[in-house]
């Protein structure tokens, strides 16, 4: 028998880095793999936040107030269009499955996979936020901070979302059930983004807001993934 | 489903599990392989009593159910080396191109699989026998979708693999011929 049985004496930090790269490198190049995926949150989120200045009117100062809550808003809805792609796929190929079965550990491998995630979708909508910043008249340093902002809270929404799609995998109607689930959850995210420009406009500093960001992206990091792989158990069995 | 199904396996011993459609073939291969918890009962793995997703068992299992796991924008190579990776095996390009060959997958290295067959797709889920290295196949319904000669390399892999002394349990409607101690369940 031990002939056969790959002796594996490696630690659990080891296999937990493994599997945290060996899922993140193959839904990366999953993503590369079907480009039209890769834009369509991003386009969407582009769309979204243009409509508004067609909607109400091209009057400087209105943007201006507007303009912080509705980048901030169409940041969210962007992260929910995608939420349901980190497992379904998987699901439905069998290879979550697969997944589950792995020796490496299953939090570090969903881990991985929401990185991917965050780097194909969120990433992107942090890159192009300052210039969308500008259609509204915030000024440069509002810009990158609303940059900054999403940098460190659209990582939150990806690992409080796939907590969502781990949840609502194999239901009929997942897609809805996952917005009314995981829009609640976001509500803080939204808060602290959208005021850590409001509180720099009333001359406040933003550093209690970005500090309570980075507290919510620090305790999902750790929870999230435990979570979330415990739903995936639950849904294949 | 079911009940007062139990069975024994030692060393180089395979279990043929037959039954009609519906009969929980694949409930019993799922708690075998450790994805399901049965209501009742006791699943053990080298005398000690293991839930599902146990990790001993994780570790020494090869499952291949209904689903063949494969990504439809990756290559039958790029498929195999990624679940292999993720069986926690390390194949070289040679063991790789080993795999391939054996199941006839090597003239199609650079189609993505979704244009495949589905006995195709069928070979290279198949192939990760050769890879994983394994003490416990669970294979579900292996021969669907294969043709005469798919049929006979998964019989020659399987009865190597008993041979080495493994233990695979195997849902089929076929019968396969194999080499080696064989069980049977009707379910």
């Amino acid at each position: 028998m031990a002939a056969i049985l790959e002796i594996t004496d490696d630690t659990r930090e080891s296999r937990a880095w493994r599997g945290f790269a060996w899922s993140m490198t193959r839904d990366l190049n999953l993503a590369i793999r079907s480009k039209a995926e890769l834009g369509v949150q991003l386009l969407f989120y582009v769309i979204v936040v243009t409509l508004f200045p067609l909607a109400v009117g091209a009057e400087p100062l209105l943007l201006r107030t507007l303009g912080p809550g509705v980048l901030w808003v169409a940041a969210l809805l962007a992260s929910l269009l995608s939420l349901s792609r980190i497992f379904a796929a998987d699901y439905a190929d069998g290879s979550l499955e697969q997944l589950a079965l792995s020796p490496l550990p299953l939090p570090a491998l969903i881990s991985g996979k929401i990185a991917a995630h965050w780097m194909s979708t969120g990433f992107p909508l942090v890159a192009v936020s300052p210039l969308l910043g500008a259609q509204f008249g915030l000024t440069t340093d509002e810009g990158w901070l609303l940059a900054l902002g999403l940098l460190i809270g659209t990582p939150t929404l990806s690992l409080l979302g796939a907590i969502g799609a781990a949840l609502t995998l194999g239901l009929r109607a997942g897609g809805g059930l996952l917005a009314l689930l995981i829009l609640p959850l976001y509500v803080p995210i939204l808060i602290f983004g959208a005021g850590s420009i409001e509180a720099v406009r009333a001359g406040l500093g933003a550093s209690a807001q970005l500090s309570l960001l980075a507290a919510a992206l620090l305790a999902t990091l750790v929870g999230a993934p435990l979570a979330a792989s415990a739903a995936v158990r639950i849904a294949l069995d | 489903m079911f009940a007062n199904v139990e069975f024994a396996l030692a060393c180089g011993e395979a279990l043929i599990v037959t039954g009609a459609n519906g009969s929980g073939k694949t409930t019993l291969l799922r708690m075998v392989a450790g994805l399901t918890q049965p209501h009742i009962g006791q699943l053990s793995w080298r005398g000690a009593p293991v839930a599902a997703f146990d990790h001993a068992l994780r570790a020494a299992t090869l499952y291949i159910g209904h689903a063949a796991a494969l990504k439809d924008d990756f290559t039958a190579e790029e498929n195999l080396l990624s679940l292999a990776t993720l069986h926690g095996a390390a194949p070289d390009r040679v063991a790789l191109g080993n795999a391939l060959a054996e199941w006839s997958l090597g003239q199609h290295d650079d189609i993505p699989a979704r244009v495949l067959s589905q006995g195709q797709r069928r070979r290279i889920a198949l192939a990760r026998m050769d890879l994983a290295r394994r003490c416990l196949w669970v294979l579900d319904e292996p021969a669907t979708a294969l043709d005469a000669s798919g049929v006979a390399t998964l019989e020659k892999r399987v009865s190597a693999h008993l041979a080495a002394r493994g233990v695979a349990v195997i849902a089929t409607h076929k019968p396969l011929a194999l080499a080696g101690i064989m069980r049977k369940l009707e379910l």
